[in-house]
């Protein structure tokens, strides 16, 4: 790598990127120097991420040529070998990282796809953690990061495997001035000790670019200049990169001045709008908030500046009293802050960090609701909508749904739903956060207008400097605790330092120098040591597949509601189903209207009362009382037994027992009036033969029914083997299909797409441990089938392991091949189910044979692997199959395996469309 | 409690639900063509069972056994010998074979009263009880008709008169219909309580509201007012012009009482939805949970087969699910006729376990939001 300079790490030509009918990217031409730090700029969505993912290899090219370290990005064969040589980290804080795995756990993942051996993963995560001051915190969940530790994490990831590469998305935005200052030291560090990587990096911070040796400026998907910030500089010939950006931008973008300037409030009230005192949350042992102390004088623009997680969105929760304190207390107008207290809260307007506004209700109807809310007269609404619609100039957007507005719009909506019923106070948490700066600037020039017009107190946080400079005095906030507040100048003064940015870090670094010292350890060590050239991914390897395994059950140890459907959700379905689907009757109740009371009648009752499937309830009055008791379904059957019954017997004379039965449930009751045939027939027989002799009975032939396998016609024995293969079909793939799922829907699913683990690896190694759960759910309704339920086990047990064996993994495999279609976990859920549940249960055999079935039913059910389980299950159970009556469903199941694993491999991309 | 915010929260709920296409067809086919299909899709007790006859007689008689079996109730028999038997029904292909014994049809006519061996796959309980009760008949029919004339019988001159009431005819469609509309009822009472409730946590609006002078109570409330409206004339529509008027079913009792008890259960229902949703926190996990708790809920509430059939334990725990004693008075209302002196006891019970439930709801609301 001696020729970097020369030549172009990356290079785009002609590039056209559509999402639908939006243009991301529009005929991009691009070279990239190498052995540089390259920065993207410009405002939110102009395509900087999706110019960035097409570089990186994990977006798939529509139109134009992408050639990186070398090679056509379109030749799947090109970008396997180049991805151990490039890094990634995409945009959004901890996108590739899996929240409830640790730090060091995170790392060792990614150390495992790019093939590290154990000693070789531990020498490197040391290193890294070490390097970065992350090594006390190795232990922590991602999820429970700050914003600047993970991006650490982030970066740490992608620097595992020593890329030539670096491509970041956006690395520091939401996180604090110091940790931005100490991210960009470690990248500067690293390309100290390895001068030939390149670096490609997006931000929206202008003051970042700055120290870039060269810039691309985007906007609308395309290319408004290059250079180096210098060359933009002098070619606009304005003074900041944020000027010379707004000034490269076409004329009508631009906005109408370039300032927002903030003139000096008028009269200094002396009324307090805002107080807190000793305000304190803690979650657990986790101190969010720690004994912050302000207090806001009307009229005021009080910033509230800190990284994301350092505790401004819970100190303002507290003061809108959507949390409780810990300790401390915090007073609106003087009042303290009671959830409970609606008159406040009319005062109050708030805008919190998600956009907060129904995307289901037009902007009209959304001002409309949040006035009615808050209780205004319904005759003012009108023309207070109006009025914040003339204000807020949403005129042409009126009949409009937010979710169809561009960002900065939105926010100004979202800022006049706040406004609607003229609060006096304002709470605003990041308002800004990724508007462009034009619009950020109309945003400020509005809130400008509410204090100092208005008189409206402004409680604002931000984590951009200027806005910060804009505020009337400003707080710096970090790990839950204030560290001044002030005005912006007397800050940046106290720390004679030039910039508020400045005094900012100054200010940190104090804070932090008591915590721990800085992570001094070098950076040298983390590359030098053995600088194994980085070996072209082997085409199969375990270590990777097993690393998807890894990460596949600790994730699913942390998720308490998918690891109850794992476990136990099988058994809890198998109780409802093998209950459920009951055909037997049991303790049926009857009672008998015996007008007869004769020996004969009563022998006549005794043998229905007698018998398992009938209760007999205390006897019937009359007619009404029969009614009466078989409406409320006390009585299932009602049996009457005429006058002279036992007479008439005796004396050969026609009569007739009458039988009324309950016939809602018509399944239940045809059982009922077979059984009540069966014992009236029996009764006659036995009758018949006491006073005719046994000649009397002989009839043409004699049907002798051997019911076969389940000799008492129990339910519980037919249902319950059949109940086992749809649960070891529904669930397992239920859980593969979910597994993938989120991993698209999270968005983690990039690291598939960066890093050289192959679709098989993949798509086995997320496979792995729902076969051994699947397995283990096998055994426990195993057991639970032949104990609780006392359905006998006649079969050869290794066989039947052994076909349940290779069926898990096809249903598994099932699911995987259904997630590689679908994006979203609910829709994955509810297609999983559908595709796996009407086969399984209309054409598997469960209730009709397949042999009862026709047409592409029957076509279907020979294929199905559930139609062979379920004749395996049944045979295992009630039929005595030994190992040799088994290897047929074996064969035919396990052929089904390399077809399902393969079409999933086929159609799952290995790149984003 | 301000009455005018759980209304206007309520109406924005239903303007939600009105551009929720998914939502809406979901609501639309489970008040129509879902009850319709169910109940015109519920089987007759057989259906194309498949019966094997092994035929070692050859006679005039076994062949007219042999051509009585036919579709829709059986397959037309497969002529199969002895020794394939055995293994075609462990292999679950035959789930009767029929086994005329030689000299059948001589053993008969000469009153040797010969014997028919039928076995019985008894795995296959939906065929295998009613199935080998058709056969008997089919075959008696044949023989006796075969031999008609040939002997006077003796019986007992004893009849049984059965009758069954509430669905005479027992017509399966009667019973599909209505627990259909039941199971309807609750699953779209939990669904769109709950997804609208986490729609709102995902899009961060309810912690938007709690900040407005709104409480917990009155943005439940109007959750459970808006959605229950909804689920309330889907069921009037589905009872009225789905079950009385497109199926033809008769309803014995009070169509007001029953909608009584459909807005108490849902009631109950929505305050689970709003629960579970709490608890779920994001939208796969509640249809995780929503996979473990409505089946159970449907299937051993007494709706598809009979409490008393169960275990006694579960009896006893279903007693706590609103829909054992929905599904009580349903049956009651609608086949029995039952009044309100007699299905008071359910309405009670409903009236009870909503409130519990509406209270757990609320409890956990306030948790969730943290």
């Amino acid at each position: 790598m001696t020729d970097e300079s020369a030549r172009p790490v990356a290079e785009v030509s002609e590039l056209t990127l559509r999402y639908g009918k939006v243009t991301a990217l529009d005929n991009v031409s691009l070279a990239i120097p190498a052995g540089c730090m390259v920065g993207l700029i410009g405002p939110d969505g102009v395509g900087k991420s999706s110019f960035l993912s097409l570089l990186a290899g994990a977006r798939k090219i529509q139109d134009g040529a992408v050639r990186v370290l070398d090679g056509d990005m379109r030749n799947a064969g090109h970008r396997s070998q180049v991805c151990p040589r490039i890094a990634y980290m995409p945009q959004g804080l901890g996108k590739n990282l899996y929240s409830t795995l640790s730090v060091g756990e995170n790392l060792d993942f990614f150390g495992r796809l790019f093939g590290h051996g154990r000693a070789e993963r531990e020498r490197r995560i040391a290193d890294l953690l070490a390097a970065t001051g992350m090594s006390p915190f190795r232990d922590r969940p991602a999820a429970k990061l700050s914003g600047g530790m993970k991006q650490k994490l982030g970066l740490c990831c992608a620097l595992i495997h020593d890329p030539d590469l670096l491509i970041l998305d956006e690395p520091t935005t939401g996180v604090d001035p110091l940790s931005r200052g100490q991210f960009w030291d470690l990248i500067d560090r690293i390309r100290a000790d390895r001068p030939g990587m390149s670096v490609i990096t997006a931000t929206a911070y202008m003051e970042e670019a700055a120290r870039f040796d060269w810039l691309v400026a985007m906007n609308a998907g395309q290319v408004l200049a290059t250079g180096t910030p210098e060359e933009l500089l002098a070619r606009t010939g304005a003074e900041t990169l944020d000027d010379a950006f707004i000034a490269l931008l076409p004329a009508e973008q631009r906005g109408d001045d370039l300032a927002v300037k903030i003139p000096p409030r008028s009269a200094v009230a002396t009324e307090f709008a805002i107080e807190a005192e000793g305000l304190t949350k803690r979650f657990g042992d986790f101190v969010a908030v720690d004994k912050v102390s302000f207090r806001i004088p009307k009229g005021e623009i009080f910033g509230f500046l800190g990284s994301n997680g350092c505790g401004k969105t819970t100190t303002m929760k507290m003061l809108t009293g959507l949390l409780e304190p810990t300790e401390g207390r915090a007073r609106l107008f003087g009042h303290e802050v009671d959830a409970r207290d609606m008159e406040t809260r009319h005062r109050v307007g708030f805008m919190s960090q998600a956009f907060s506004l129904y995307s289901e209700l037009t902007v009209r109807q959304n001002l409309e609701l949040h006035a009615r809310l808050f209780d205004m007269e319904e005759a003012r609404i009108p023309a207070r909508v109006e009025e914040m619609i003339e204000r807020f100039d949403l005129g042409e957007v009126v009949r409009n749904l937010p979710d169809a507005l561009p960002i900065g719009i939105r926010q100004r909506l979202s800022l006049a739903v706040a406004m609607i019923h003229g609060p006096e106070i304002l709470i605003l948490d990041e308002p800004t956060s990724g508007v462009d700066p034009v619009a950020r600037n109309d945003f400020w020039r509005i809130l400008m207008d509410l204090s100092r017009r208005d008189e409206v107190t402004i409680f604002v946080s931000t984590h951009f400097m200027n806005e910060a400079e804009w505020c009337d005095r400003i707080s710096l906030m970090h790990a839950g605790k204030v560290l001044i507040s002030d005005t912006a100048e007397a800050i940046t003064k106290s720390k004679n330092s030039e910039t508020l940015e400045g005094a900012f870090i100054a200010y940190l670094e104090d804070a932090i120098g008591q915590e721990a010292t800085a992570p001094e350890a070098t950076v040298s060590a983390v590359a030098k040591p053995v600088p194994e050239p980085h070996k072209t991914a082997s085409a199969f390897s375990p270590r990777r597949l097993l690393s998807y395994s890894l990460l596949e059950s600790l994730q699913l140890r942390r998720d308490p509601i998918r690891l109850s459907m794992a476990l136990i959700g099988s058994l809890l379905l198998m109780i409802v189903i093998g209950l459920g689907i009951n055909m037997d009757v049991e303790d049926l109740t009857f009672a008998v209207l015996d007008r007869d009371q004769t020996a004969t009648s009563r022998e006549y009752i005794l043998d229905i009362a007698g018998s398992r499937y009938f209760n007999e309830r205390p006897p019937l009055s009359g007619y009404a009382d029969m009614d009466a008791r078989m409406r409320s379904s006390e009585l299932g059957l009602a049996i009457e037994i005429p006058p002279g019954f036992a007479a008439d017997i005796a004396r050969g004379r026609d009569i007739e027992v009458g039988a009324w039965f309950d016939g809602a449930n018509p399944t239940r009751a045809n059982t009922v009036q077979g059984y009540i045939q069966g014992m009236h027939a029996d009764w006659i027989a036995r009758k018949t033969r006491e006073l005719y002799g046994d000649a009397a009975l002989a009839g043409n032939f004699e049907l002798l029914t051997r019911f076969r396998y389940n000799p008492d016609v129990r339910s519980i024995v037919a249902m319950v083997p059949a109940v086992i293969p749809l649960l070891l079909l529904m669930i397992p793939a239920i859980l593969t299909t979910l597994s993938v799922a989120r991993e698209k829907e999270l968005g983690s699913i990039i690291n598939f797409y960066v890093t050289p683990v192959t679709r098989l690896e993949f798509l086995l190694g997320k496979q792995l441990p729902y076969i051994a759960l699947a397995m283990l759910n096998f055994a426990l309704m195993m057991g639970m089938a032949v104990t609780f339920f006392g359905v006998p086990f006649s079969g050869s047990l290794a066989g039947f392991i052994l076909s349940s064996l290779v069926y898990v993994i096809a249903t598994t495999g099932l699911g995987l091949l259904v997630s590689v279609f679908i994006t979203s976990q609910v829709a994955a859920l509810f297609a999983t189910v559908m595709l796996t549940m009407i086969p399984a249960v209309q054409y598997s055999g469960l209730i009709d044979p397949v042999s009862s079935l026709q047409g592409f039913g029957r076509v279907l059910g020979e294929i199905y692997p559930t139609s062979w389980f379920v004749t395996s299950a049944r045979g295992a159970f009630s039929k005595a199959f030994g190992f040799a009556e088994q290897v047929e469903s074996i064969l035919a199941i396990g052929a089904s395996v390399p077809v399902i694993l393969g079409l999933a491999t086929v159609f799952l991309k290995k790149q984003a469309r | 409690m301000n009455l005018k915010n759980v209304w206007n929260l309520g109406v924005k709920e239903l303007r939600g639900l009105w551009r929720d296409w998914i939502m809406l067809a979901l609501i639309v086919y489970s008040f129509s063509l879902s009850i319709y299909t169910s109940s015109t899709a519920m089987p007759e007790a057989l259906n194309k069972a498949a019966i094997a006859i092994v035929d070692e007689d050859q006679s005039h008689l076994s062949s007219r056994i042999a051509l009585a079996f036919y579709p829709p109730w059986f397959l037309e028999p497969r002529m199969i010998t002895t020794n394939e038997m055995d293994n075609r029904m462990d292999a679950g292909l035959d789930t009767f074979a029929l086994n005329i014994p030689p000299d059948f049809e001589r053993d008969v006519l000469a009153g040797r009263t010969p014997a028919i061996q039928l076995n019985v796959d008894a795995t296959r309980m939906s065929q295998a009880f009613t199935g080998s009760g058709y056969i008997q008949q089919i075959v008696s029919g044949e023989v006796s008709e075969y031999v008609a004339g040939h002997r006077a019988e003796t019986a007992l001159p004893v009849g049984l008169a059965l009758r069954a009431r509430y669905n005479p005819s027992l017509d399966p469609a009667w019973f599909g219909a209505i627990n259909s509309v039941i199971e309807s009822i609750t699953m779209l009472s939990l669904v769109l309580t709950g997804a609208a409730l986490i729609r709102e946590k995902e899009h961060g609006t309810v912690e938007h509201l709690l900040v407005m002078p709104v409480t917990a109570a009155e943005i439940v409330l109007s959750k459970i007012w808006s959605m229950g409206l909804v689920v309330l004339l889907g069921s009037s529509f589905a009872l009225i012009v789905v079950v009385q008027g497109l199926l033809e079913v008769p309803v014995q009792g009070s169509v007001p009482l029953f909608l009584i008890g459909v807005v108490l259960m849902v009631f109950a229902m929505t305050a689970l939805g709003i629960f579970m949703a709490t608890v779920a926190g994001s939208m796969p996990q509640f249809a995780l949970l929503m996979m473990l708790v409505l089946l159970p809920l449907q299937v051993l509430s007494g709706g598809m087969t009979p409490r008393e059939s169960m275990p006694d334990f579960i009896q006893t725990i279903m007693l706590a699910a609103p829909n054992t004693h929905f599904i009580t008075l349903s049956q009651g209302v609608l086949f029995r006729g039952a009044g309100l002196e007699t299905v008071w006891p359910q309405l009670f019970a409903l009236v009870v376990i909503g409130s519990v439930l509406f209270w757990l709801a609320l409890r956990r609301f306030r948790e969730f939001m943290k």
